[in-house]
């Protein structure tokens, strides 16, 4: 049976399309409090006090607490974790759930209210006075680097760290003396607020025995939290459930350890009773953290041709105000990726991490990756109006292997790219575009003078997911190994069951590792449970982010399900007595070569091992098995996207007109979610390529906190994609697949913004600043007119 | 995003909102649609002690022809006025306009009176009203009055409306031969126009009316003289912004949105013509 690469349609979705999902909001524990948080309407400010006591008073409302008075009751064996510490002398200023003595962005938590209903909880908290003296806020990160106004006071200067990776520093140096062209590029990383569907919620629940605690968050990584909450609070890891029930849509958003779930845990368990709380859409501007936030330096030189002969990097990175899990690692998630597809002799990577007075950044869809393709993609470009050559050219004299296919190949940022194919992925979305037609059509505007002009845009991505060899993320300093866990279990009844360590959120893991399982045991998909993302069915795994789960945990459920074949042509050997390698296996029964009656099915074995009237000496009972797997490598996705832009020179609007993508995942399981990804991560590049823009003020205030002003677009927005796919499997794993779930956002925002360059190149403008929206184009066309 | 706690009245009839609405004052809302009102609530910048729902006043939900007017009810649903024949027949615009609010959700719930009662003036149908140059029936605990749309709005989210005063009839003219352009600029579908112009004219004259260009919904009144005097339709169009005070935000600042507003006069006069 081959159920690999068919698409089949999602499992899942008839539950959640139907209403049917269990969110966090969506569970109730009898005698539940909500909590109502207080939160600083200054960026940054002593608290010279908070008077609770009209709220205390208020119906329905069981308790206040304030920051102090929480960290009077000795709640927190330690800070809220960072788990990156990415340089030995890293500045990490603690942070606590709630704030004392200063605060250090607008809606970091002052107090909390715990009331007998949202509604009270929210009438409370407005009635809590906070008197404060204000302090200069540092909002931005241009103001970060002039260390006037410090963000936290009593550090002596806003950097936290400074990251280098330069392989080869004389070798650089050399290549940039040497080079004809040389391209300096600026580019600005919006922040961006990642509006998952689902808000961000907790329930704590502490057991009728007392001592345990359940906390259902809508996480990512209850795995981690798990851990990390015991190790912050003191509470025991084993006294500790942690469940992940539906999800609605993460984007990195919810791979953190939150102030709201560490502090519904710990009054919980305080209390005995349950605590909950569920973040309003604009309160998740703040406490929930946000996305990208960097300024980005890049030097290109390259020879006559354009060829390159070295890459430089400067990273100005935007903390916010704290630390969160991976916060300081994000920036340099990207640093391997700044030389792109390209061969580049010479590479440099500095990042300097700045604090600010404003919400804590952390991974975001493409987490570093984004932003390092925005950045080479852009600035190739650039190259090739220096160079004198089209877009296509240029990339195609730079290709890793001459575009050739390759395997294992070592780059100078001193990672192994896994395997790539570029030239062909560049030729199939050249040719999908029309491209040379659109070029045609384009000088017919141009020549015409035409008020629409039409741009196009190329970005040909690589990225770095599958997260990951557990060494190399030790090699970063990063706090955790990067393998998965997974068992496969056959049942009496002949139906699998799957437990895996990864946790889904949206992606549909269920259909695609019932899928893996059909094909391996020659089953139904139907017939396969999969269990996940709760720490009492799922005790061992590292969860889901960095485009990791099927090239890791998928993987591993590959892996157990040969054990569990293993196991099953041993008992199978011995009851049909035969030799084992003389059973061959096939649409899910065993036979012995030559003799095809002589057959038996893995459900019947499965059966028999559950018995165990009949097996082998000294084997254990049941058909189970699990498998833990730590791949050797990253896997390296790549693709080519093209955009195409019209261009309203009188109004300076921007419509995407087309949006070709031609991805390479490796092998795919199912193609139907392989598409999905690829539509809703396009839109995420496109969004930040065009609407989406966190806009703070001088002073640390958040002006578009809702979604009336934050511009998430819809589909409305969005032209139909054209996609197309090739295949390079990665060596790197047996089912040489590596991974889609942020391919689309880091191919897309750079393919928009060279899309709206290259429309008005005429008018000798080389770059637009992200978001590009219509008031931005038209100035910009504006002012290249004086 | 959590209102804070109020009263719910549901009113069985126009007399009886008018009623809830004497009683209890200024501290009373009306809430039709609820889409303007309930995200107010929401974010607390409105706190009404009293919510008196309209929205199942189904006698005031109608489109009639009345005379050398059409009579739409206040409760009529946008969605209603964009797919009724004889809106579309008689006042064109109108129906196209209200096919342009925000999205079928939103114009399946929102209400013309709602709309207009709201004042907004980022809001589309306002200016439908002003350049078709209709107007709304008021009825309060003395009775009926009818105010001119040009009159209609007074200031930022502020009309002509008494406290005690129930929107319930708007009023357009028959245009049937007219021609009319609507012109929404905004960068998402479902938006509110960052600026907009309805326009519409027959040998009558011609109404012109922007979105966004200022606190109140509002004429564009130098167009309109520029071109009651014979001026060219790009001459009237520079005129588009005089008088106006536009905002400055996130989407535009004054100097964009006097551009826009040019431009888009010069559009929707062009697609007139
Ligand atoms: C997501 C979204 C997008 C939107 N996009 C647009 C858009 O693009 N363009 C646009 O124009 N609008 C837009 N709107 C607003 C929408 O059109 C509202 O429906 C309309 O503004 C108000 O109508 P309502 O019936 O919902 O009024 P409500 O919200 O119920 O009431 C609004 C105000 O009018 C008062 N009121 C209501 N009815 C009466 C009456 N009969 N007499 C006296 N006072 C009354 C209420 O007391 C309240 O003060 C959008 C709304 C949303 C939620």
């Amino acid at each position: 049976m081959t159920v690999i690469g068919t698409p089949l349609k999602r499992k899942e979705d008839p539950k959640l399309l139907t209403g049917e999902g269990k969110y966090v909001d969506d569970i109730h524990a009898v005698g539940e409090l909500w909590m109502g948080m207080v939160r600083s309407t200054m960026a940054h400010a002593t608290i010279d006090g908070v008077d609770t006591s009209a709220a205390a008073g208020m119906p329905g409302v069981h308790a206040v607490y304030t920051g102090a008075q929480l960290m009077d009751m000795g709640l927190w064996a330690a800070p809220l974790p960072c788990a990156w510490p990415v340089t030995p002398d890293m500045v990490n200023p603690p942070h606590y759930p709630v704030a004392t003595g200063e605060v250090h962005h607008v809606g970091e938590i002052i107090a909390v209210v715990l009331a007998d209903t949202r509604a009270r909880a929210a009438d409370a908290a407005e009635q809590v006075e906070v008197s404060y003296g204000p302090l200069p806020a540092v909002a931005s990160i241009a103001e970060a680097r002039t260390d006037g106004a410090k963000a936290h006071s009593e550090l002596a200067s806003n950097k936290s760290y400074t990251w280098a990776l330069v392989p080869d520093p004389a070798a650089l140096d050399a290549a940039f003396a040497a080079a004809t062209h040389h391209v300096t590029a600026e580019f600005t990383q919006q922040r961006l607020i990642p509006v998952p569907m689902e808000p961000r919620g907790v329930l704590a629940v502490p057991g009728v025995a007392g001592g345990d605690v359940t906390i259902y968050s809508s996480s990512q990584v209850p795995h981690f939290l798990k851990i990390l909450l015991a190790a912050t609070t003191g509470i025991s890891e084993s006294k500790i459930r942690a469940v992940a029930p539906a999800v609605g849509g993460g984007f990195g958003a919810k791979l953190n350890i939150n102030p709201d779930e560490s502090l519904a845990l710990v009054l919980a368990n305080k209390l005995g009773r349950p605590v909950r709380w569920t973040e309003t859409r604009s309160e998740a501007a703040f406490s929930t953290h946000q996305g990208r936030g960097q300024l980005q330096r890049i030097e290109l030189a390259a020879d006559a041709d354009g060829k390159l002969l070295g890459v430089r990097v400067h990273l100005d990175a935007d903390m916010g105000a704290y630390m969160m899990l991976v916060t300081p690692g994000v920036p340099l998630l990207g640093s391997f990726l700044y030389t792109g597809v390209y061969d580049v002799p010479a590479f440099g990577f500095t990042c300097d991490g700045w604090f600010t007075n404003m919400t804590p950044t952390d991974a975001y869809r493409g987490a570093g990756r984004p932003e390092a393709s925005y950045a080479i993609e852009r600035a190739m470009d650039i190259l090739a109006g220096k160079v004198g050559v089209g877009p296509d050219e240029i990339r195609r004299r730079n290709y890793l292997a001459g575009g050739e296919k390759f395997e294992n190949l070592a780059v100078p940022s001193t990672l192994v790219f896994d395997s790539g194919h570029y030239g062909p992925s560049l030729d199939l979305a050249l040719d999908k575009a029309g491209y040379g037609d659109l070029r045609a059509e384009q000088a017919r505007r141009r020549a015409a003078g035409d008020s629409k002009q039409l741009g196009i845009g190329l970005c040909t991505y690589v990225e770095i997911c599958g997260l990951a060899p557990s060494r190399a993320l030790g090699g970063l300093g990063f706090g955790s190994g990067g393998w998965e866990h997974a068992v496969v279990r056959l049942l009496p009844t002949g139906k699998a069951e799957v437990v895996s360590g990864s946790t889904p959120h949206g992606q549909g893991h269920e259909t695609s590792w019932s899928m893996i399982v059909a094909d391996k045991l020659g089953i139904d998909p139907a017939d396969v449970t999969v269990l996940h993302s709760d720490t009492a069915i799922s005790p061992l795994g590292l969860d889901t982010y960095g485009s990791r789960s099927l090239a890791v945990g998928g993987v591993a459920i590959s892996m157990a399900c040969d054990k569990v074949i293993d196991k099953a042509r041993l008992i199978a050997a011995h009851q049909m007595e035969a030799n084992p390698e003389d059973l061959e296996f096939a649409e899910g029964a065993f036979t012995v070569k030559g003799s095809p009656d002589k057959t038996m099915p893995i459900q019947a074995i499965a059966f028999g091992a559950f018995l165990a009237h009949n097996l082998p000496d000294g084997m254990e009972p049941n058909l189970q098995e699990q498998m833990t797997f730590d791949p050797s490598n990253f896997a390296f996705p790549f693709g080519t996207h093209v955009a195409v832009v019209e261009v309203d020179e009188t109004t300076g609007q921007v419509d995407l007109l087309r949006y070709v993508a031609v991805d390479d995942c490796g092998n795919q399981i199912n193609p139907l979610i392989v598409e999905g990804q690829i539509h809703g991560g396009i839109v995420q590049g496109v969004a930040q390529a065009l609407w989406e823009d966190a806009a703070w003020d001088a002073d640390g205030n958040l002006r578009n906190p809702s979604l009336l002003d934050y511009l998430v677009p819809s589909a409305a927005e969005m032209p139909s994609f054209e996609t197309a796919f090739t295949v390079t499997p990665s060596p790197a794993n047996p089912l040489g697949v590596k991974g889609v779930g942020e391919a689309g956002t880091i191919g897309s925002a750079a393919a928009v913004i060279n899309a709206v360059c290259d429309a008005l190149s005429p008018h000798g403008i080389t770059d637009i600043e992200m978001p590009a929206t219509p008031r931005r184009v038209w100035k910009a066309i504006q002012e290249a007119k004086q | 995003m959590i209102p804070a706690s109020f009263d719910y009245v549901e009113a069985a009839s126009a007399e009886a909102a008018i009623a809830a609405l004497t009683e209890h004052g200024d501290e009373a809302k009306l809430m039709a649609g609820g889409h303007s009102l309930i995200p107010l609530m929401r974010f607390r910048l409105a706190t009404p002690a009293v919510v008196v729902d309209i929205s199942r006043l189904s006698g005031l939900s109608y489109v009639r022809d009345g005379g050398d007017h059409l009579a739409i009810g206040a409760l009529t649903r946008h969605c209603d006025v964009e797919t009724s024949d004889m809106v579309r027949s008689q006042a064109g615009l109108l129906a196209h306009v209200a096919g342009q609010v925000g999205d079928p959700q939103v114009r399946h719930r929102g209400t013309i009176g709602g709309s207009l009662a709201h004042g907004d003036p980022a809001s589309d149908l306002p200016a439908a009203l002003l350049a078709l140059g209709g107007s709304v029936v008021a009825r309060g605990p003395g009775g009926e009055r009818v105010i001119p749309a040009a009159e209609l709005f007074t200031g930022f989210l502020e009309t002509a409306l008494a406290p005690d005063e129930l929107l319930t009839e708007v009023r357009v003219p028959k245009v049937p031969d007219a021609r009319w352009s609507f012109q929404k600029f905004n960068r998402r579908a479902q938006d509110w126009a960052i600026v907009g112009v309805a326009a519409c004219g027959n040998g009558a004259g011609t109404g012109v009316a922007l979105i966004n260009m200022g606190q109140t919904p509002m004429v564009a009144a130098a167009v309109q003289s520029a071109l009651a005097s014979g001026a060219s339709a790009a001459d009237a169009a520079a005129r588009a912004a005089e008088g106006t005070e536009p905002p400055d935000d996130l989407n535009g600042d004054a100097e964009y949105r006097t551009h826009l507003a040019q431009v888009l006069v010069g559009r929707a006069l062009a697609e007139m013509a």
